[in-house]
């Protein structure tokens, strides 16, 4: 080995020298060069978030060099014979311009569409990730805040970028806002004004929707995500639960090399991703709508997806009767329950959950292994019962298609959808929860009564028993790490003295909660408990079978635990310890 | 792993013993962590042949990223997007695809190295308390008790006052002229006047010709313009207010309130086509049931009924257009419509 420098390594050197005697950098790269990220396919959503904005960044920008923000009108020329001598806005113009005759422009915008839609599916199945996981428990409550306002600002970017092309479509988009925004009390008629310069359309919009879609909003998005992935490194990583990983430490790779590879190249993989979509799946053909006409409308028209539920919910309010008028004001509850209530209790429910848990668990501690979603069952069925309420709008926002498609009633699906999108949360929080309580009974039965071998061995006195295997101690410690939650217990009013408690009243609402969160649980397999199941079978364990290793289980005959698959305590429990053995 | 404890008022109920006891006093109440479980290699890790086969994989998708950036180029040069959909979309498809090329290698290349050739041991660091320690805490509380008596804010409650009044006001020099500026000339009470006007004629959309009652044959659906739209000011604001749509109902089953009897011409019923629920263009009519459906949110309007709703989100019916016919024989407005058209807002009715 020759001890001497390469050119390469000598500039290399000389640079970081530069570099860090201008900067002080090096301490920076000692810490940050191998930190340690673990590893987790669903770690990845988040990251699909990041990379496909940086893809509507670098689109985008492609995408501004030619778009005019101007609702000038003028006379089509251009290759569309469609469109020959058509009026049209400059916004529209442009856009047919960017598709038609910048080689390469029509690529940019489905790439940007497309990226669009992505970026805002990972963002909500990120979210899911980090909801079902409890990575929202403390520390992490503010960066949970921080990741809903960026679904907030996602919607806003996508909403206005919608808009920006001018056709009929995304018009009459506006012209729903519109409508939704007038319908809000005192204010509705003047923000109306506020937003469109005056009357609807106006000559305003297109600029002021431009501003806000390429500068306030992406501006904000970036100062958001950077906030985001500082609190991320501050907080190092949530890992799954494991062998080896515990609250104070983290477990994993280090940044350098493997995630600058993995995550880098992953970055390539989203961006090659959305560059086959671009390029094979066509997304909003302006040229087929139109410039906008407040006349003309077009049957079977969806928003982007992330603005399904907003339609769906406007769809399904049943409108006669709704309309009140108080002391001579009109205030529409047909528009503003479904447009504003709605999502207004769906977002804050979101956005509040943190610290509702907090509230129940009465947990001040950090929290850095994840859970597994079983192991919550009332945070996971809620989840599911939010998500539930959700799909049920995106499905009703596209009621129309449903008809068409499946040859329905129109008015058939929308009623159905009113009861369904009561009652169908409400199912999928309850049978979320029993099939919870349901993995967590097996994950019990696993560990007490370890995997089945499939061998039978027929004992001397002609005894059929199935042979099971023990799991070992790091298969078993991922089904038993998670703490038993329980509920908190009420103190009680008076002290001994008989003097009323402060806070008594915050106690016992409480206490309320935290009954709904803990009260049906199924609490992990203890050594003591383990030692007992395996000690019931050991009047039949096999001399030398597999030396020693494997314990034979009578499966059912010797279960003799009266809840051993699954110790659900009750609400009869309430108040006492609660495992029922 | 178990931190600080719960700092509340409430407990967690403590654990059961009552099994413990059973099997003696040496069985702990909760599993040990094990530790990381032993490594176990990958294939490259222990056969060099196996290293080498991987390696030349990451070779391989790197040089087909090269591939697709060299045929995006091509196309770019020798595909055009021409002058028809067709060959706009040829040109678009084969960018596509050499751009998606020229990124996904490189990422699958990225990402085959890193699992295979990178080392996959894995690694464990200290995490520690988010809470700065006791000795911090007490310094930056020192830091800035120190700075408040320097700069004397607590003994001065004037200067206080002054500075968060000035604060405080000096954004008004923004928000005023925007607030002012933005909404136009703020009169809101445009909504409440269309372009409708006593002897004002209902022309065609997009034409502007004139429409006599006699071509409004039944079940045809006529989408109505006020005459002379082009030349107001503002004529896409005033005609997002004023379409209408016009059909002819059988006499027989046509519904009319008392009071507006007349404001049919020979069962040619006109209304305002803007949906009462979030403003969208009404625009299907079903010839055999009279119902017009909004495509947005399917709400259902009888025209043969006084426009009433008969299903969806809508909660009024649509504002009826009063019509006749002028000295010419063509069909007129006999007056503005008689309320706001479009969607409901909070002085609708001021």
């Amino acid at each position: 080995m020759s001890t001497r420098a390469t050119t390469a390594e000598r500039a290399a050197g000389g640079t970081a020298d530069y570099l860090d005697q201008r900067t002080g950098i090096g301490l920076a790269v000692k810490n940050f060069a191998r930190k340690i990220f673990p590893d987790h396919w669903s770690f990845l959503l988040g990251e699909i978030a990041l990379y496909s904005f940086v893809v509507l960044l670098i689109s985008g920008v492609f995408l501004t060099m030619f778009f005019v923000p101007s609702m000038g009108l003028i006379e089509y020329e251009g290759p569309l014979a469609s469109m020959d001598g058509v009026e049209m806005s400059e916004a529209f113009a442009s856009t047919l311009h960017l598709s038609f005759e910048v080689t390469g422009g029509l690529l940019m915008r489905q790439i940007h569409h497309w990226a669009a839609l992505l970026f805002m599916a990972s963002i909500v199945t990120h979210m899911m990730r980090v909801f079902f996981t409890g990575a929202f428990r403390k520390p992490r409550e503010i960066n949970w805040l921080v990741g809903f306002v960026l679904m907030i600002l996602g919607l806003g970017a996508g909403f206005t970028g919608y808009s920006l092309p001018d056709d009929v479509l995304s018009g009459n988009g506006l012209r729903i806002t519109d409508g939704v925004v007038k319908s809000i009390p005192i204010i509705g008629s003047y923000m109306s004004y506020f937003i469109f310069g005056g009357e609807f359309p106006g000559e305003h919009i297109i600029p002021r929707l431009f501003t806000m879609h390429i500068l306030l909003i992406p501006g904000l998005i970036l100062a958001l995500i950077g906030l985001h992935l500082f609190l991320v490194v501050v907080h190092k990583h949530t890992h799954f639960p494991g062998p080896g990983r515990t609250d104070r430490n983290v477990v994993g790779f280090p940044l350098f090399p493997v995630y600058v590879a993995k995550a880098g190249g992953f970055f390539f993989v989203v961006f090659g991703i959305l560059a086959l979509m671009g390029g094979t799946m066509t997304i909003n053909p302006v040229w087929n709508y139109g410039p906008y006409d407040p006349s003309p409308v077009s049957a079977g028209a969806q928003p982007d997806w992330y603005m399904l539920f907003l339609e769906g919910s406007l769809r399904l309010m049943p409108g006669p009767g709704w309309e009140w008028v108080i002391g001579g004001y009109t205030l529409p509850m047909n528009v503003l329950i479904p447009a504003v209530v709605i999502p207004g209790l769906l977002f804050t429910m979101l956005a509040l959950y943190p610290f509702v848990e907090a509230f129940a668990t009465g947990d001040k501690r950090e929290h850095h292994v994840l859970d597994r979603p079983r192991n919550a069952p009332v945070r996971t069925a809620s989840g599911v019962a939010i998500l539930t309420a959700f799909f049920i709008l995106i499905l009703a926002g596209s009621n129309d298609l449903i008809a068409t498609h499946f040859d329905l009633s129109i008015n058939d699906i929308t009623r159905i959808f009113r009861v369904l999108v009561i009652a169908l949360p409400i199912l999928a929080f309850w049978v979320t929860k029993r099939i919870c309580l349901g993995l967590q009974r097996k994950d019990r039965d696993l560990v007490l009564h370890g995997h089945e071998s499939g061998r039978i061995v027929r004992l001397a006195h002609g005894e059929y028993l199935e042979v099971h295997t023990p799991l070992d101690e790091y298969e078993r410690w991922t089904l038993v790490q998670h703490e038993p939650r329980r509920p908190l217990e009420l103190e009680p009013a008076e002290d001994e003295r008989g003097v009323r408690r402060k806070g008594y009243r915050r106690d016992a609402i409480r206490a309320r909660v935290s009954r709904f969160f803990y009260e049906d649980r199924v609490e992990p397999v203890t050594p003591a408990e383990l030692a007992a199941a395996h000690s019931h079978g050991e009047h039949d364990a096999l001399e030398g079978g597999a030396g020693g290793q494997e314990q034979i289980e009578a499966s059912q005959a010797h279960d003799t635990q009266p809840a051993a698959g699954g110790a659900v305590a009750g609400r009869s429990a309430r108040g006492h310890d609660a495992r029922d053995r | 792993m178990s931190a600080d404890k719960p700092t509340t008022d409430l407990t967690t109920s403590s654990t059961s013993t009552s099994s413990v006891e059973h099997h003696g006093d040496h069985v702990p109440e909760r599993f040990e962590n094990p530790g990381l479980p032993p490594h176990v290699h990958r294939m490259g890790d222990t056969d060099p042949a196996a290293a080498k086969r991987s390696e030349r994989q990451v070779v391989a998708l790197f040089t087909l990223s090269i591939i697709g950036t060299i045929g995006f180029v091509v196309a770019y040069f020798a595909v055009p997007p021409g002058e028809t959909v067709a060959s706009m979309r040829l040109s678009n498809l084969l960018l596509g695809i050499g751009l998606f090329l020229a990124m996904f290698g490189i990422g699958v290349a990225a990402v085959h190295w890193a699992k295979t050739l990178m080392s996959d041991h894995e690694r464990v660091e200290a995490r520690h308390p988010q809470k700065s320690d006791p000795e911090t805490r007490a310094g930056a509380i020192a830091a800035l008790s120190e700075g408040a008596a320097d700069s004397g804010i607590q003994r001065r409650s004037l200067l206080k006052g002054a500075v968060v009044s000035a604060v405080a006001l000096a954004p008004l020099t923004i928000a005023v002229p925007l607030v002012g500026e933005v909404g136009g000339d703020w009169n809101v009470s445009k909504f409440r006047h269309t372009l409708w006007e006593r002897g004002r004629r209902l022309t065609r959309d997009p034409s502007g010709t004139p429409i006599k009652p006699a071509e409004v044959t039944r079940g045809s659906v006529y989408h109505v313009i006020p005459d002379g739209l082009r030349e107001a000011d503002h004529w896409i604001e005033e005609k997002a207010k004023a379409v209408v749509l016009m059909v002819r109902i059988d006499p027989d089953q046509l519904t009319e309130a008392d009071d507006r009897k007349d404001w049919s011409y020979e069962g040619i019923v006109a209304y305002s086509k803007i949906c009462t629920h979030v403003g969208c263009p009404v625009a299907l009519y079903e010839q055999q049931t009279h119902h017009l459906l909004c495509p947005c949110h399917q709400s259902t309007f009888d025209m043969a009924d006084g426009a009433k709703v008969v299903f969806g989100p809508a909660s009024r019916p649509l504002p009826q257009l009063p019509i006749t016919v002028d000295d010419e024989g063509y069909l007129i407005a006999q007056d503005d419509f008689n309320e706001p058209i479009g969607p409901s807002y909070w002085e609708r009715l001021k």
